[in-house]
């Protein structure tokens, strides 16, 4: 059924059809509309799930792994320094192997304090283990909460996800919307399974000690398992296509890229942007071509690689900066199109809620033609010291 | 063994916990000036220094942790702690 509704809503609804038996979050803005709309379900019991109300972010997470190795399905939410302050526990979901998925509304972190949207929160994060999917709009939101929790769960994987989308941009704009029946998001997504569990009559403790004759093994276990992600990614992506008609088998998103000369990459609610600014540059002769990564992690370094085979040159635009180096994403672009000889520049946009209009992509184009890159773009040189 | 999902374990005892890995140096019983006194099983926090049946004195290795203890305390000086080459 086709609904109007805010991108905040929208998820949480999804959230409810997923079945969540466990949910322990701490309000934080922009995330907040989606944990208020999921404590309203429970306590009007049109969503039958435990709501674990907590005094930080650090005790949401670490009370969802109790909940996941207990063996429910758990959900959490949050943002920016809630993230930030769940940094401990995100490393220990991915070590104890649980399939926790955790909605991520992006915005920037502190200081200066800034609620706006940028992506700096979740890329912080992508060492952590954790799959990582980036939306572009509300739509897509919704539909990759039932994929995540389907490849979280799937006992080849067994890891944590975390679906991301960019605050107010998305979360608090409303959009139409495509919302599933209970029966529908039953068919695409079973009851959870869980691997192992705790259990007072046959006990095991979760995330133990290894020495360091261990400890790489484990990680390096981890990691297989993110690489193994990708192939069921494809494979649930591909399987909600058929069921619901919109294919998501794709961890990388090629637009107007067949006869591009510029390829431009970006993730989440950018995209949409900047395949405008696409439609009008090719209307002007300009070949250019839009490459969106819905998959962060696992990073599908050969499926860009392959996209991005037969352009000249690739604009990346990072809504992040690792500092004192280069935007994440265009780091891991250089990398992929290693060898190639295909130019790869760094653009640092939108940071702290900075707009980036369709004249900011032009210009931007315009830039890497000339061959200069890896910058800031929209410095305001009148504020600089 | 296999590493398990997780990095779960099920509760046991402290002797399913092989703590030999720890090991820098190994007290080597050279059971040479030894007077089977003893004092090294005594002494051992590990517990894992035992009397064989020609009455000597030998650490397990695959609970010692290395720590020095029955080599400090011998009044012989019959016990040797070597690097571990690993």
């Amino acid at each position: 059924m086709m609904q109007f509704m805010e991108g905040s809503l929208a998820v949480a609804d999804a959230v409810r059809l997923c079945r969540p038996q466990v949910i322990s979050a701490y309000p934080i803005t922009p995330q907040t509309h989606i944990v208020e709309a999921l404590a309203d379900m429970v306590a009007n019991c049109t969503l039958d799930a435990e709501y674990i109300t907590v005094e930080s972010e650090f005790s949401a997470l670490s009370a969802c792994i109790g909940a996941s190795a207990a063996g429910s399905r758990v959900y959490s939410a949050t943002t920016s320094q809630g993230l930030a302050l769940m940094f401990e526990v995100c490393f220990n979901v991915a070590g104890m192997r649980l399939p926790i998925v955790m909605t991520i509304v992006n915005r920037a972190l502190s200081a200066p304090l800034s609620i706006w949207n940028d992506q700096q929160d979740s890329i912080s994060l992508r060492d952590s283990g954790w799959m990582q999917l980036y939306a572009e709009d509300n739509q897509e939101a919704t539909d990759l909460h039932y994929l995540a929790y389907r490849v979280a769960e799937d006992h080849e994987i067994l890891l944590p996800a975390m679906v991301c989308f960019d605050g107010f941009i998305l979360s608090h704009t409303y959009e139409p919307v495509e919302t599933l029946s209970q029966d529908q998001v039953d068919a695409y997504l079973p009851a959870f399974r869980p691997y192992q569990r705790l259990d007072a009559a046959d006990p095991i403790s979760f995330g133990m000690f290894a020495s360091p004759d261990y400890y790489m093994e484990f990680r390096y276990e981890i990691d297989r398992a993110l690489e193994r992600a990708k192939e069921r990614i494809a494979r649930a992506g591909k399987e909600f296509g058929k069921q619901f008609g919109r294919d998501y088998s794709a961890l990388v998103e090629g637009y107007q890229l067949e006869d591009a000369e510029t390829a431009f990459v970006a993730m989440g609610s950018l995209c949409g942007t900047v395949k405008d600014a696409i439609d009008e540059m090719r209307a002007q002769g300009k070949k250019v071509g839009l490459l969106k990564i819905r998959c962060y992690r696992p990073f599908p370094g050969p499926d860009i690689a392959k996209a991005l085979a037969g352009v000249k040159r690739v604009a990346v635009l990072d809504k992040n900066i690792s500092l004192g180096s280069k935007g994440a994403v265009g780091l891991e672009v250089k990398d992929a199109l290693y060898g190639s000889g295909i130019a790869v520049y760094d653009y640092i946009v939108g940071l702290g809620g900075r707009d980036l209009k369709k004249s900011d992509i032009a210009a931007i184009a315009a830039l890497a033609e000339k061959g200069q890159g890896d910058q800031f773009y929209g410095l305001r040189q009148e504020v600089l010291r | 063994m296999a590493l398990s999902v997780g990095c779960t374990a099920r509760p046991g005892k402290s002797r399913s916990n092989r703590t030999g890995s720890w090991r820098v140096f190994r007290p080597v019983f050279k059971h040479d000036k030894c007077t089977k006194c003893g004092i090294c099983a005594l002494v051992c926090p590990e517990g894992c220094v035992e009397q064989s049946e020609d009455e000597f004195y030998e650490a397990n290795y695959e609970f010692c942790k290395g720590c020095g203890l029955c080599s400090d305390e011998c009044p012989a000086e019959d016990i040797e702690m070597e690097q571990e080459e690993k």
